[in-house]
């Protein structure tokens, strides 16, 4: 746990003494900095994800223990196989010892299959656990032939958790358990609309009946067949997991129709501030997943700060609401320096991989541990997963919307701002 | 009842469709000017009339109104100093050159405006809808499609009725003898792509106020607008409002059976229309 001071064991202090006795050990590249590799889709449709990463390495650069490391840092440009090649360029050209990857499937998935076949220990974050887990697997298909990873480890949440929140919101409010889904023919869509793992059975058990009407293509301009699909099973729940113009196309269309739900638990499309603020007036009351906000009563194992202070420097250097991407790629930084102070030698892979396994670190996300807690065997070597808890946009006086937490059944400790509240 | 729905629904989108594409056939029917970037153009005018309402906070129509002139003025000098060199007897250059201005304009977007989802602010209109019978028809779909005919109209008018238009239509058929007439090719090109940016810009309103926009949403608009141009005809710009409404209307009831087959069903329509008749339905030009 204490990292500086076994950083200061491991690397500097060992450099020092090895660089005071002499020629010694010329090769040893044990005084200088660690090398760390972050991968991020800092431009492209996915960039909204990676806005505070330049507060985050600046944070991470001046802080005491970050002395101790140098980043080397790679757009992904939202392309997977751009994403993939950065990571060869890191591994390869830059030597890196550790690799961190955050934001998106498209981003994780790429970057950890090449430090797995290359044998770089990877911590990836910021993707529900099953694609980024079975998505990489030779046949995801057919459990019987999944595998472990041995350099790649993640910590986020998984489709289970989502479900659990959305329907623990729903339970809060009086409706007739019509459900009407909202799921298009992308990765995130097929997964949650799966009559095996996604929504359906989970439905089907709590007595909601779902109006799955099919899968559309993204950049789709007219939701009157879904819309008009809702209205006739009598829906007053939505879910879904559009992406951001999607949504607003489908929102904006049936307020023209007349049809305005109870509840809409959006995934994905309204988890940024600013796509729920193009929604107008009309996104309130609207609900998604939360992974990480100010109320979020973790702190910083890096610097000490509390949610609300990580949040709030965030907003006083860039002048921009928090968004909930900060607090996980701050985590990344805080387990790179966990691990590497538990490690003599940083470029030994092996005992690297096996430091992540071992971490037990209380992040500014929550615990991150890879003790299978909650997961199926098969990802418990790999994934830790932290909390999810469940909230709704409300209007704020004087325009814009806040992030309230209405739901936090699944992660008692995590303090709820309000209760659900209809839309109307 | 629903299948009305559908089909109005339907027709409202076609609309959209055809206002996309109105510029794009005008630009086409007259120099055979495949211009790729149009969908970027028109969402660069929607970061423009953005810029304006936010800046000026001025409503988005008047935004629009401003915004018009400088958009003629951009596809002015577009047209004279860029694209009027690519034309030629070889069809390859403009592609090219419209293709690396898509791309260019897309990353200059994304510099400037950053990756986030925008909109233009719209109040009350972007929801309300007039009730007729048991269908609800939102008033700015209505107005959209009510925008795409006041534009055909007019360029109709353009076309038929002014000395400009029969610049256009002289140029399009030999521009070779209309030079000889004292017509400047160069010139009329110009003009026609200034006048096609004014209908980019009311396409861009009416996009930013429908849904959000963003630096890389404009190719996956080019797509219908071209099959809109297509289904139309050479030169035909009913025939580009009828191609717009008939994608539209395959979508609509292509979803109504199953979302799947939404987008999948104005591809289809588009490829049952050429299969028909190859040069669409109402071609004006025999080229």
């Amino acid at each position: 746990m204490i990292t500086r001071r076994n950083l200061l064991k491991t690397s500097s202090a060992a450099g020092f003494t090895l660089a005071a006795s002499g020629l010694a050990a010329p090769a040893i590249a044990q005084g200088a900095k660690i090398r760390l590799g972050y991968v991020s889709p800092q431009s492209g449709p996915l960039a909204a994800f990676s806005e505070a990463d330049q507060y985050i390495l600046n944070g991470f650069a001046n802080s005491e223990v970050g002395a101790n490391f140098e980043v080397i840092v790679k757009d992904s440009q939202s392309n997977p196989n751009r994403a993939a090649d950065v990571a060869g360029e890191l591994i390869v050209d830059d030597e890196i010892d550790m690799m961190l990857v955050a934001s998106t499937p498209e981003t994780t998935n790429p970057v950890t299959t090449t430090c797995e076949a290359e044998e770089v220990p990877c911590i990836s974050t910021v993707a529900p656990w099953q694609p980024w887990f079975i998505g990489q697997q030779g046949n995801p298909g057919d459990p019987s032939s999944w595998e472990r990873f041995y350099y790649s480890y993640h910590f986020f949440w998984g489709l289970e958790d989502i479900i659990g929140v959305f329907t623990a919101m729903w339970n809060q409010l009086d409706t007739n358990k019509s459900v009407g889904a909202l799921y298009p023919n992308d990765g995130d869509g097929n997964a949650w609309g799966d009559p095996v793992v996604g929504f359906p059975p989970v439905l089907a058990d709590q007595g909601y009946t779902l109006s799955d009407p099919g899968r559309y293509q993204n950049l789709t301009d007219d939701f009157s067949a879904q819309i008009n699909a809702f209205k006739q099973s009598n829906v007053e729940i939505v879910t879904g997991v559009p992406i951001p113009p999607d949504f607003t196309t489908f929102w904006t269309q049936a307020k023209q129709q007349g049809f305005t739900p109870k509840a809409a638990s959006i995934g994905k499309a309204i988890l940024f501030p600013q796509a729920v603020e193009a929604l107008g007036d009309t996104g309130h009351n609207l609900s998604s997943e939360v992974w990480w906000s100010p109320s979020h009563p973790f702190n910083s194992s890096l610097t000490g700060e509390s949610s609300a202070d990580l949040a709030g420097g965030f907003t006083a250097a860039t002048g921009r609401q928090w968004t909930q991407p900060i607090g996980f790629v701050h985590a990344l930084f805080e387990m790179a320096a966990d691990v590497m102070g538990r490690v003599t030698d940083s470029g030994d892979a092996d005992a690297v991989a096996e430091a992540i396994a071992a971490s037990q670190l209380e992040s500014i996300v929550g615990r991150i541990a890879f003790d299978g807690a909650g997961l199926p065997p098969f990802a418990a070597a790999n994934v830790a997963k932290t909390p999810l808890v469940g909230g709704q946009w409300r209007l704020r006086d004087g325009g814009g919307y806040d992030l309230v937490i209405v739901d936090n059944s699944s992660a008692p400790n995590i303090p709820t701002g309000g209760a659900m509240e209809e839309i109307s | 009842m629903i299948w009305v729905d559908t089909v109005v629904q339907g027709v409202l989108l076609g609309g959209l469709y055809a206002l996309f594409a109105a510029g794009l056939s005008l630009v086409f029917g007259i120099m055979r000017l495949v211009n790729l970037a149009h969908g970027d153009l028109i969402v660069m005018a929607a970061y423009l009339i953005l810029v304006l309402v936010t800046v000026l906070g001025l409503p988005p129509f008047l935004a629009a109104a401003v915004a018009a002139p400088v958009m003629f003025g951009i596809g002015w000098v577009l047209q004279k100093y860029l694209l009027n060199r690519t034309l030629g007897s070889d069809i390859l250059p403009p592609l090219l050159v419209t293709f690396g201005l898509s791309i260019a304009l897309q990353n200059a977007l994304l510099e400037g405006f950053s990756a986030d989802s925008q909109r233009l602010p719209t109040g009350a209109i972007s929801t309300s809808s007039l009730e007729i019978g048991a269908l609800n028809i939102g008033v700015l779909p209505l107005l959209t499609f009510a925008s795409a005919i006041a534009v055909i109209i007019g360029l109709n008018q353009l076309f038929y009725r002014t000395s400009l238009g029969r610049a256009f239509r002289a140029t399009s058929d030999d521009p070779v003898t209309a030079s000889l007439m004292g017509i400047k090719p160069g010139h009329v090109f110009a003009t026609a792509t200034a006048i096609a940016m004014l209908v980019v810009t009311l396409a861009a309103l009416y996009l930013g106020m429908r849904a959000n926009f963003d630096p890389n949403i404009g190719p996956a608009r080019l797509i219908y607008a071209f099959q809109a141009v297509i289904i139309g005809g050479l030169g035909s710009l009913w025939g580009t409002l009828a191609g717009g409404v008939i994608i539209g209307v395959s979508q609509t009831i292509g979803a109504a059976i199953n979302p799947e087959w939404q987008i999948l069903a104005g591809h289809v329509a588009f490829l049952l229309v050429l299969l028909v008749r190859p040069r669409g339905l109402f071609p004006r030009a025999v080229d």
